[in-house]
């Protein structure tokens, strides 16, 4: 008995649509697309749900290892390093206050440690670098080969510091070692590497320039291939010859990523530790006899672990973590610098 | 029509600026290596190969040779006996054993909680997301040392002293990876895929294994390599951690150089054995790693 003026304000009922309904509803649902058919509302509820929480779950893992395994750990380091922690009687813990830095400030052990981690920080650091662009620049030549020659030049990264060390000991030992023998083909005296204080030292960073001086020739190469073309080819307009082109146009491009290097060296190099401890041998936690090469990291080993006392070897962590502050302050001042001279 | 007008002036253009302009350098336009670039290339090459192929000369040789003048140049017949000396005396069969599974474990996990992380802050909108990043990748100025003592404290309270899960758990994850994976993945996965996905009414974890893992692959086996490359070759921490019962390759290494009856040959030998594994995965993957190395450092 329906008028037709009825039957068009129902254009959409049909036999499924129960009365009441709201004609349109089903449909426009489907469109969105979004809850999937055959929904419930807490199935919707639960996809809205796993949309906003996922992202939360995918990077947890990260922040709960870094959490428990180095951020907690960071502010017990901070604790203990005002405590009388001692390895021998772990339960009895007792406070010191500053007790523990007053006496890393004035040992001598402490001054001698942080001078021979900047001094073969340094010279491990430079040549390095320095070699490794020099490295990269040859690299970036079309060669025949090429893959091969940077396979070579990356096996060092592959050597652990603890085969590497132990190699490099016997090659610079001081009776029939390799290198006082090339020495003395050349006519040089030889070398007491094991007991000079700058021969000690200059071993010590020469395992660290041979492990990662191709490491860096990598990351330079990469940032040198994404220097544009049309840059050399001004500057060769403009009549510089190759080694003009190298120092007006690929060293400035690459000072983002030598910036780089450098503070990623510097990081390595106040953390240095596996090569001047295997370097040493039976004493290798002291740095060689004279404590010529003991490290920031070494004197920490050490005092920790070898003679004990963990509440110190905490405070000397710490240091060391201001010590990167600092050194971390300076770079971000002297990159500021450069992009302001730029 | 105007396609075939440009095509023979394109093709005259470096024929001439070949001839006018001078040489240059860049990316484009490599130049070749002239015979002194490979012969500098060369002794690079050298030094960067010579200790190895050392240290298995000097594997090969015996403790009295080794300390006279002049050093051996060239292999001796004793490679086989100071190894086996090497894998007993200095536990490196254990260690070997030890060093794979530890190295094992944190690669599966860090190359998976690395891609999900990194697909995350690389394709996923939520709240804090550039803070939590830069967090991540400043927790990369942390030096391991600052964390060593409480973790050498709390594992020995647990009873975990000199076992392997004390090695394994505070690497489980990396702040590289996730920022690796996160640089590959800005590039690689396509927005319109996950969005596909979704409209679909996939859920997410559908969305990391039918399309975040597909397209992740290339990069989660870099990252593996260069995770397992790092895992095997740790040293500050499991040398704390774990003692010459239950050793790393790492540990074993460094009680063998430690030693107070110093056999060279043996030393040597054990080196080379520790270093092996390694030298054959990167020849084998040799071209991966650098490739990935080289991608991390563009980006990063």
């Amino acid at each position: 008995m329906s008028s037709p003026k009825q039957a068009l304000a129902h254009p959409a009922s049909s036999a499924d649509a129960a009365p009441g309904d709201q004609p349109g509803a089903a449909p426009r649902a489907h469109g969105r697309g979004t809850p999937p058919p055959g929904n419930d509302s807490w199935r919707s509820r639960l996809y809205r749900w796993d949309m906003k929480a996922s992202p939360y779950a995918f990077i947890a893992p990260f922040f709960i290892v870094f959490g428990a395994f180095s951020l907690v750990p960071l502010l017990y380091t901070a604790w203990y390093s005002l405590h009388d922690v001692q390895l021998a009687n772990l339960d009895g813990q007792t406070w010191a206050g500053l007790k523990n830095y007053e006496n890393l400030l004035s040992s001598d052990f402490f001054w001698n440690a942080l001078w021979n981690t900047f001094t073969i920080g340094v010279i491990s650091t430079v040549p390095q670098l320095v070699m490794a662009i020099g490295m990269a620049h040859l690299l970036n030549y079309k060669l025949r080969g090429s893959t091969v020659w940077r396979v070579v030049m990356l096996t060092p990264y592959a050597t652990s510091v603890a085969a590497a060390t132990l190699v490099f000991v016997l090659l610079y030992s001081w009776d029939g070692g390799m290198i006082n023998w090339l020495l003395d083909f050349v006519g040089i005296d030889p070398v007491n590497w094991r007991e000079s204080d700058w021969g000690s030292q200059f071993a010590v960073s020469s395992i660290v320039i041979w492990r990662w001086t191709g490491y860096n020739a990598l990351i330079y190469l990469a940032a040198m291939q994404a220097i544009p073309v049309d840059l050399y080819e001004s500057a060769a307009i403009d009549g510089a010859n190759r080694w003009q082109q190298f120092i007006h146009v690929t060293i400035p491009q690459l000072r983002p990523t030598i910036l780089f290097t450098v503070v990623v060296s510097t990081i390595g190099a106040t953390q240095l530790f596996g090569e001047p401890l295997l370097f040493g041998g039976v004493s290798g936690s002291k740095g060689g006899s004279e404590h010529q090469y003991q490290t920031l990291g070494l004197y920490m080993y050490d005092q920790g672990w070898i003679i004990g006392n963990l509440g110190k070897a905490s405070a000397i962590a710490w240091s060391m973590f201001l010590i990167l502050l600092i050194v971390a302050v300076i770079q971000l001042l002297i990159s500021r610098r450069l992009r302001k001279s730029q | 029509m105007t396609a075939t007008e440009l095509t023979p002036s394109r093709a005259e253009e470096p024929a001439k600026t070949r001839r006018e302009r001078p040489r240059v350098m860049g990316a484009g336009k490599q130049l070749h290596a002239g015979p002194l670039t490979y012969v500098v290339l060369s002794l690079f090459a050298l030094i960067s190969l010579a200790p190895l192929v050392w240290t298995a000369i000097a594997a090969s040789r015996t403790n009295q040779r080794l300390a006279e003048t002049p050093p051996p140049l060239w292999f001796g017949g004793n490679l086989f006996k100071n190894m086996e000396r090497a894998w007993e005396e200095g536990g490196l069969g254990t260690a070997m054993f030890n060093t794979i599974f530890v190295a094992s474990m944190i690669t599966i996990s860090t190359v998976l909680f690395s891609t999900l992380a990194g697909f995350a802050f690389a394709k996923l909108r939520f709240r804090f997301s550039g803070v939590l990043l830069l967090l991540t990748i400043g927790t990369m100025m942390i030096p391991p040392q600052l964390a060593v003592v409480p973790l050498y404290l709390w594992m020995a309270d647990l009873g975990w002293s000199n076992q392997l899960q004390t090695v394994i758990l505070p690497t489980l994850c990396t702040a590289f990876g996730t920022f690796f994976m996160r640089q590959y993945l800005l590039q690689a996965l396509p927005t319109e895929l996950i969005e596909a996905a979704r409209v679909d009414g996939a859920s997410s974890l559908r969305v990391v294994w039918h399309v975040v893992f597909p397209a992740a692959r290339p990069a989660m086996a870099v990252l593996g390599l260069l995770t397992f490359v790092f895992a095997w070759n740790d040293f500050l921490w499991p040398i704390i951690a774990l003692n010459q019962e239950n050793p790393t390759v790492q540990v074993a290494l460094n009680s063998l150089g430690t030693g107070y009856v110093p056999d060279q040959a043996v030393i040597m030998a054990g080196a080379l054995l520790g270093t092996l594994p390694l030298l054959i995965a990167f020849l084998l993957f040799g071209k991966q790693i650098v490739g990935g190395i080289m991608q991390g450092a563009v980006k990063g």
